[in-house]
């Protein structure tokens, strides 16, 4: 079953060791766990396109870094997307809870939520959507595109990594 | 002093440090005074020269590191000042040439001509902060903080004088990457 511990352990056994983001209610256990960890860096960015550019810089200094935020901070993070890690090829593991995901949601994450996956289409940014059933195969895939130098998101719904809150 | 004279006083002073230079004319000046391996170039991403060099200076705390960024860039990104005080890497040096426009696209006036970015970093929380105005200082602000742990904030006020006939990167962004990587790759010991 997909958790915040089995995540967080399956991260740092594949080498993943920088991490930043800016928090999300369902991301709050991932990061809990991440930030508590002595060994792991965690960051907290004051927007997602900083958090960007933070991984960039960790990246080129020979880290594999993790930015963790809400699909609402995609928006800030497209220039930084597709003028930095795109064409620079500067990759990066994107772990983006996806609010919104039904018309449930409170009305600022609706459009969002909607739209999400079509604007990383639209940057040709591949991503997948995380369950119990594929995180090991999404994450061994995201690792293949990063080594090409590409980004990876990871899409991540209510109910995996919000333990507690 | 003019921009042009900033820059030529200041990047002749790099010797082994990382640099990463911020978009603009920031790095066609750079560039064209002298290349290195250990420069990373924007082209792009404006606002996140300040994000990549903390980056930077975090994973590789044996090299200094200095960001060089414009006035522009720093206000649009006025929160990594926050975040490089919060994370306090000592070997970093940030330096922001000043020059109260937007001038590669056209010298339309930015807001440091009304607030004080020295003020900025240092109310955030850099360790050292130094604001200079003529181009006799610059060598000796920048030796003063070399030697000292960071981070650290220097402030050149300039006049715009950029001449657009200097040209631009040569190298492609790829290029830029994989350059910049292995130049700064941790030799084994």
């Amino acid at each position: 079953m997909l958790t915040s511990k089995v995540f967080s352990e399956l991260l740092f056994s594949k080498g993943f060791n920088f991490f930043t983001g800016v928090p999300c209610s369902l991301l709050s256990g991932l990061i809990s766990i991440i930030d508590d960890d002595p060994k792991t860096p965690y960051y907290p960015a004051v927007r997602e396109d900083a958090a960007v550019g933070l991984c960039a810089g960790a990246y080129l200094a020979g880290k594999l870094p993790v930015l963790l935020m809400q699909n609402s901070g995609l928006g800030y993070c497209l220039n930084a997307f597709t003028s930095l890690n795109l064409i620079y090829k500067i990759p990066v593991l994107v772990i983006m809870s996806w609010r919104g995901e039904d018309s449930t949601d409170a009305p600022e994450h609706i459009i969002m939520g909607e739209i999400n996956q079509n604007l990383l289409n639209t940057c040709g940014m591949e991503y997948s959507v995380i369950s119990s059933d594929n995180y090991k195969a999404s994450l061994n895939t995201a690792i293949q595109q990063m080594e090409k130098g590409l980004p990876y998101t990871l899409m991540v719904g209510k109910g995996y990594f919000n333990e507690g809150h | 002093m003019k921009g042009t004279e900033a820059f030529e006083e200041i990047i002749p002073l790099l010797t082994d440090e990382i640099a990463i230079h911020a978009n603009g004319y920031i790095c066609r000046e750079s560039f064209n005074i002298k290349d290195r391996g250990k420069n990373f170039y924007m082209i792009g991403s404006m606002g996140l020269a300040s994000s990549i060099g903390l980056g930077v200076a975090v994973s590789r705390p044996d090299q200094k590191t200095i960001i060089i960024d414009g006035d522009g860039n720093v206000l649009m990104s006025m929160g990594t000042l926050a975040m490089i005080a919060a994370a306090a890497p000592k070997n970093l040096i940030h330096i922001v040439i000043d020059n109260e426009t937007y001038e590669s696209t056209g010298r339309q006036r930015s807001l440091s001509k009304l607030v004080s970015l020295e003020k900025v970093a240092q109310s955030a929380g850099y360790i050292h902060t130094k604001k200079v105005t003529n181009k006799s200082q610059i060598k000796g602000a920048f030796q003063e903080l070399m030697g000292k742990d960071g981070p650290s904030f220097l402030l050149i006020k300039v006049e715009p004088s950029f001449d657009k006939s200097t040209g631009r990167v040569h190298h492609t962004p790829e290029e830029i990457t994989f350059r910049f990587m292995k130049s700064i790759k941790k030799t084994k010991s």
